[in-house]
């Protein structure tokens, strides 16, 4: 393989130096990005963390390639998002085949109110060797533990006791929560008996990743291609995009009845590349064969044990919802947690990640559902009106926007849930909105937004005074800010960059308090003000 | 295509869920049982639609594919 995977030491956990049980307010199983993104939001607002992995390396293969948008401003957020920015490869250009002939092609361009672009592909272990790299930055507030096993839990009345087994010995330590980051297969997760049911697909798919010095494309701009029915295999569908260090992905839908290892060998994949790519050179890099199904826990949050990322949701891959929904639980978790270890809420607060962030889950499965829906007729009929649908799509532009080869991961909008205001303001943006990036003079908005509650304030007259707690931001004369926000606005921004409350200019400082009253999931409090 | 045709996109942002809709009507009909809904489905909203010159430019444009 091309990229070398770095080795992380074992090395001899406290617990294990006769220092006794140790007692952290969390510990977090995995280190994958879901886990390690968690530890870094947590030591962001200072909460200390351990975690826990049974292994010792980042993600073998490229796994998730695609981040979105939002996922790129968590991740600057949380510190990585420039190398992120500065390694992926930015699409812009798409073009859509049914068979050999090219439907239609669109060019994604940049949107200047925005430092982060639309996504970029980078691979995987990239995203984990800079999120291990970041976690250095964090010596006293993040203990990162390679090859410890996680393999028994007890849950007691203040905590959570896990049992951990190592190659030097087994030790229990303690955690006031304890975060199952553990993937799709999370044991933790199978050990409580929990149910994760949903729709299983029977399509088998293949990922290869290529390594070609050369790219298959007219110019030098990266392009994504994706055919319905490809000339060059039986298959419904392919896929070919690229990442960073010449790697192409190829994905390659294969029957149901097909043999995963049998089409996974190099002398089946090795003609199908090259009838996509024609006669150039090319090394094969990684091969993975998958099926996929598209589930989620009833509950994400047990009491102390909280599940997060895949071990909470698994969805089909298009669209790129997986890792990127991942992240934004991390997102919506992180602070609330962080009140909750520090006093500064009721536990109750914990119970809006899991509204949260089951309808953000929900709106995944149901949109990788359909494009996997749209991907694999069940029935001739299915066939029928998907081939319509790719004839007409050509000329008219409804047809178009049906051909569905994955949406683009968007965030959700918590709107109408327990801790967004309701939305009242007859303009601006709406309670529960993702806050947009907006240029500054000296740099972008979202830079100057999280960590902590913000009442953003826009226009002379919506000067206001933030409550005790909450830090102030004011603009005036910023076209920016205004294009994206509206002039003479109030916005009460959550530590995750999503606005809890919106008023217009001239509201009393009563409504703005209890707005964050709400916000902190103290609903019961809020008509005592 | 005959000027009659509305070339807007009329579904958007209801698109996906329109899909999702009729899929979920055909599923489980074995072939003929589609088409014969097909068929109730086209007259009914050649009634929504009503406009006959929309009609005649609509037949056309999904007779030329």
């Amino acid at each position: 393989m091309h990229y070398q995977n770095r080795k992380y030491p074992f090395r001899t956990p406290p617990e294990l130096m006769g220092e006794g049980r140790g007692r952290y307010p969390v510990a977090i199983i995995g280190a994958g990005p879901i886990g390690m993104a968690m530890a870094i939001d947590l030591a962001l607002h200072g909460i200390r963390s351990v975690i826990l992995d049974d292994n010792n390396m980042v993600s073998v293969g490229s796994r998730a390639i695609c981040w979105a948008k939002r996922t790129l401003e968590i991740f600057d957020r949380l510190g990585i998002g420039d190398r992120m920015l500065e390694k992926g490869v930015t699409w812009k250009v798409g073009r859509l085949f049914h068979g050999k002939e090219e439907v239609y092609n669109f060019d994604l361009l940049p949107d200047d109110a925005h430092k982060m672009p639309a996504f970029v592909n980078l691979q995987q272990y990239y995203v984990e060797e800079y999120l291990v790299d970041r976690i250095a930055d964090f010596p006293d507030l993040i203990d990162l533990r390679w090859l410890n096993k996680v393999t028994g839990e007890e849950i007691t009345d203040d905590g959570v006791a896990l049992h951990v087994k190592t190659s030097e010995g087994n030790y229990w330590l303690s955690a006031d929560y304890v975060l199952a980051c553990d993937g799709c297969k999370s044991q933790i997760r199978q050990r409580m008996g929990l149910a994760f049911e949903g729709q299983t697909f029977e399509e088998h798919f293949l990922i290869t990743d290529v390594e070609m010095p050369e790219p298959p494309f007219e110019s030098e701009t990266p392009e994504r291609w994706f055919w319905f029915k490809p000339p060059f295999h039986s298959g419904q569908s392919a896929l070919l995009h690229k990442q960073p260090d010449n790697i192409y992905r190829i994905d390659l839908q294969l029957g149901p009845d097909t043999d995963p290892t049998e089409e996974a060998k190099p002398e089946q994949v090795i003609p199908r590349v090259k009838q996509i790519i024609g006669d150039r050179d090319f090394k094969i890099d990684w091969v993975s064969v998958y099926s996929f199904t598209c589930a989620m826990l009833e509950k994400f949050v047990h009491g102390r044990i909280i599940f997060v990322g895949d071990s909470a949701h698994v969805v089909s891959p298009f669209g790129a919802r997986g890792g990127n929904g991942g992240i934004q639980d991390v997102d919506n978790l992180g602070w609330k947690l962080a009140a909750v270890l520090k006093g500064e809420a009721e536990p109750a607060l914990l119970e809006s990640y899991d509204e949260e962030r089951r309808h953000g889950a929900r709106e995944n499965i149901k949109n990788s559902a359909r494009a996997t829906n749209f991907m694999t007729p069940k029935s001739k009929m299915e066939a029928m009106f998907r081939d319509a649908v790719l004839n007409l799509a050509s000329d008219l532009p409804f047809a178009r926007r049906l051909v569905n080869s994955g949406r683009l991961s968007f965030p959700c909008s918590l709107e109408g849930f327990t801790l967004q205001s309701p939305h009242t303001a007859p303009r601006g943006l709406a309670p529960g909105t993702p806050c947009p990036d907006a240029p500054l003079e000296d740099g972008w908005l979202l830079n100057q937004l999280g960590k902590e509650f913000i009442l953003l304030t826009i226009g002379a007259r919506a000067k206001a005074l933030a409550p005790s707690g909450v830090k102030s931001l004011h603009f005036e004369n910023s076209p920016g800010v205004i294009a994206q926000y509206g002039d003479d606005m109030i916005y009460l921004i959550r530590p995750d960059q999503h606005i809890a409350a919106a008023f217009e200019a001239g509201t009393d400082s009563k409504a703005i308090e209890r707005a964050l009253v709400r916000a902190t999931g103290s609903l019961a409090l809020e008509t005592a003000i | 295509m005959s000027q009659n045709l509305d070339l807007r996109d009329r579904l958007h942002p209801h698109g996906d869920d329109f899909y999702e809709l009729l899929m979920a009507a055909h599923d489980g009909l074995e072939f003929d049982q589609s088409a014969a809904l097909n068929a109730r489905l086209v007259l009914i909203l050649a009634n929504e639609v009503g406009d006959i010159n929309s009609l005649t430019a609509a037949i056309e444009r999904a007779a030329a594919s």
